[in-house]
């Protein structure tokens, strides 16, 4: 795949910040706010993959909807191709649409049970073209072969097929009006292993061939290291680390990227058996109240006294590679003490 | 691919599938036909027999001899109390219930779908149509129809015509007091259809509001619309004869289902096919209206289609 950092972002985003309003009490005033994103910057270069991984709840799905505008963001911009879509009118925003679109989690939910193939692959083109039948007929059936769906299934609904070829489904009418920017938002997460590896093949196949460029949000950290060009791992509504894929997966830096990654299974036995788990503490806290200085300091192995109280900034730590830590502070004397304790508060309220 | 099998596959229209898959239906198909047979013999039969639902005869003796027949040739469901062949008035009657049922039930339907879906679909005026909602559910139906015949009843008679105008009149009143339960249940339903993802990806794609309405809520709510609908048109026939049992609907000689209905109830020791004849064809209504939602329901569904 193409070296992106030779080409200029096709994507900038600048502290996207996504807040969902809390409201309680008889009036249902504002009390509070879940920050879902809080404060998250990266760019996506033309012709790559950014895997974004993280686990559930870190707020990678809303992310990658804030990108497409699906939510009104709270703060920050989105330059998609030249312009913020943050701030976009609502007829220049829907002009906008077709350069950006999406792959959804859940194949069978994205698509309505009560069209047909052909009227959910069109729809797009309904919406953004002005052809006639016969030519957005031509149009889905050379969608369809491009996913590599039979023709003589245009005429059948979403629920005569299987997962994978929902999913393709899906990738067709994402494909349909010549995007540059694709959201992949969990695209295989609902599909078995098998047919996971076809789809991303696919996506990476189409990717090849029409220069597609992917925010691939997965929480499969393998599946993300076989796609992704550059990973950023979020915690908590913000990114930790934002690393090229190798760099990152032979070493992480964050110190919650490491513990992730210690958790991807190791193919080789020998290798397997070596293989060091690092097992955090505790919950992760609420994203309403997150705990004050660094968003990990509730659960961090390597915890300092300054993580609790001052935010670590994103920074290119080494030539690519960005960590928010304090442990890379260039004034930071070297590692925290390893006797902290883990101190558990801003506990989210259940537990599992 | 050859041409052959793409002109084969040609994107074809719902609506063959729809019909093949509503023959299936068994219990459609007869209900189909026997609401068909109703019409029939209400629109077409007073063509063929052709006696007047409202004849008595003006000689007293005759008509004291006519009055309360069983049935016979000359009429074959008999007479009423004043003499007033049963038959006819059934078919005239029909006309009426039908009518009244059908255009009631729309419009209790459109009501009730339009503020469904817009307070599920718009948060911001949800508060407000349900409330609204609420206000009419609260209201006691029957005093405020009667009021609203009262009020209005002689105004509209004096614009549109005394048969006209009662029955805009009553099927308005009817439409406008009975739209509730379908809002609600169409407001759960969109509530929980705007949060599937293939709105959201609709939205990704930039459809607007009213065609995302339009393509992907409304079809998806039709089940629960259809039964609302069929229960609607037995509600609005029932409404609508007791109105005229109050004497509030249709002028007294005027007949309908529900109105013969009411007038055989006195009788009912004496004679009670009086009551069972109108009672029948109610019924019969009801259900084949009823079966032919259902059969329209599981045809309109794909998941169902073809199995």
């Amino acid at each position: 795949m193409a070296d992106g950092a030779m080409k200029s972002p096709l994507v900038q985003v600048r502290g996207l910040k996504m807040h969902f309003p809390i409201h309680a009490g008889l009036l249902r005033r504002k009390v509070g706010a879940v920050k879902a994103v809080d404060g998250v910057s990266f760019d996506i270069f033309e012709g790559e993959t950014l895997g974004l991984v993280g686990e559930s709840g870190c707020g990678k799905s809303t992310v990658g909807r804030a990108l497409l505008r699906l939510y009104e963001l709270t703060e920050g911009s989105v330059v998609i191709d030249g312009e913020d879509i943050a701030t976009l009118a609502p007829d220049a925003l829907r002009k906008k649409r077709p350069t950006m679109q999406m792959v959804f989690q859940d194949p069978q939910a994205s698509l309505n049970p009560r069209m047909t193939v052909a009227a959910i692959i069109g729809e797009p083109l309904d919406e953004h073209t002005g052809w006639d039948a016969a030519k957005k007929t031509a149009r889905v059936y050379e969608l369809m072969d491009q996913v590599g769906l039979n023709r003589r299934f245009a005429n059948r609904y979403p629920h005569e097929f299987s997962g994978g070829q929902r999913q393709r489904i899906g990738i067709a009418r994402a494909l349909a009006l010549n995007p540059k920017f694709i959201v992949c938002d969990e695209p295989i997460a609902a599909l078995d292993v098998s047919i996971q590896a076809q789809v991303v093949n696919l996506l990476e196949d189409l990717q090849d061939r029409l220069g597609l460029t992917y925010l691939f949000i997965s929480h499969d950290l393998s599946m993300v290291r076989h796609i992704a060009d550059r990973v950023a791992v979020m915690y908590l509504g913000q990114i930790a680390e934002l690393s090229p894929r190798e760099a990152l997966y032979a070493r992480p830096l964050h110190p919650y990227a490491e513990a992730l990654l210690s958790a991807v299974p190791e193919p080789d036995p020998t290798m397997e058996s070596r293989r060091q788990r690092i097992i955090l503490k505790g919950d992760v806290p609420s994203p309403a109240n997150p705990p004050k200085g660094c968003n990990f300091c509730t659960r961090c192995p390597k915890v300092m006294a300054v993580c609790r109280e001052v935010e670590p900034r994103l920074a290119e730590v080494e030539p690519g590679r960005f960590v928010a830590c304090h442990l890379f502070d260039n004034n930071a004397g070297g590692q925290a003490s390893p006797g902290a304790e883990v101190r558990e508060h801003n506990q989210q309220g259940e537990q599992r | 691919m050859t041409d052959t099998t793409i002109q084969t596959d040609k994107p074809r229209g719902p609506w063959g599938d729809v019909w093949a898959q509503f023959r299936k239906h068994k219990g459609a198909m007869a209900a189909l036909v026997m609401l068909g047979t109703l019409a029939v013999f209400c629109l077409i039969g007073p063509l063929v027999w052709r006696i007047d639902p409202n004849f008595i005869e003006t000689d007293t003796v005759k008509m004291f001899k006519m009055r309360n027949q069983g049935p016979s040739f000359a009429h074959p469901l008999g007479t009423d109390q004043l003499g007033r062949d049963m038959l006819a008035r059934m078919m005239f009657g029909g006309r009426i219930s039908l009518a009244v049922g059908t255009v009631a039930m729309l419009v209790a339907i459109f009501i009730g779908t339009t503020v469904g879906v817009l307070a599920g679909y718009f948060r911001r005026i949800d508060g407000l149509l349900m409330r609204l909602t609420d206000l009419f559910l609260a209201l006691p139906l029957l005093p405020l129809l009667l009021v609203m015949m009262f009020l209005f009843r002689d105004t509209v008679a004096g614009i549109l015509g005394p048969r006209l105008g009662t029955f805009l009149l009553i099927v308005m009143a009817i439409g406008l007091t009975s739209w509730m339960h379908a809002a609600r249940i169409v407001r759960g339903e969109v509530l929980a259809l705007k949060e599937r993802e293939f709105v959201l990806a609709a939205r990704s794609i930039g459809t607007p509001s009213r065609r995302i309405i339009i393509r992907h809520i409304l079809p998806n709510v039709l089940s629960p619309v259809l039964v609302a609908a069929t229960l609607g048109i037995a509600a609005a026939i029932i409404t609508e004869s007791v109105l005229s049992f109050l004497g509030l609907g249709f002028p007294p000689d005027f007949p309908t289902w529900g109105r013969l209905l009411y007038d055989g109830i006195a009788e009912i020791r004496t004679y009670p096919e009086r009551v069972i004849w109108p009672g029948i064809a109610i019924s019969l209504t009801v259900l084949s209206v009823n079966y032919i939602g259902d059969g329209l329901r599981d045809a309109l569904d794909p998941r169902i289609r073809g199995r």
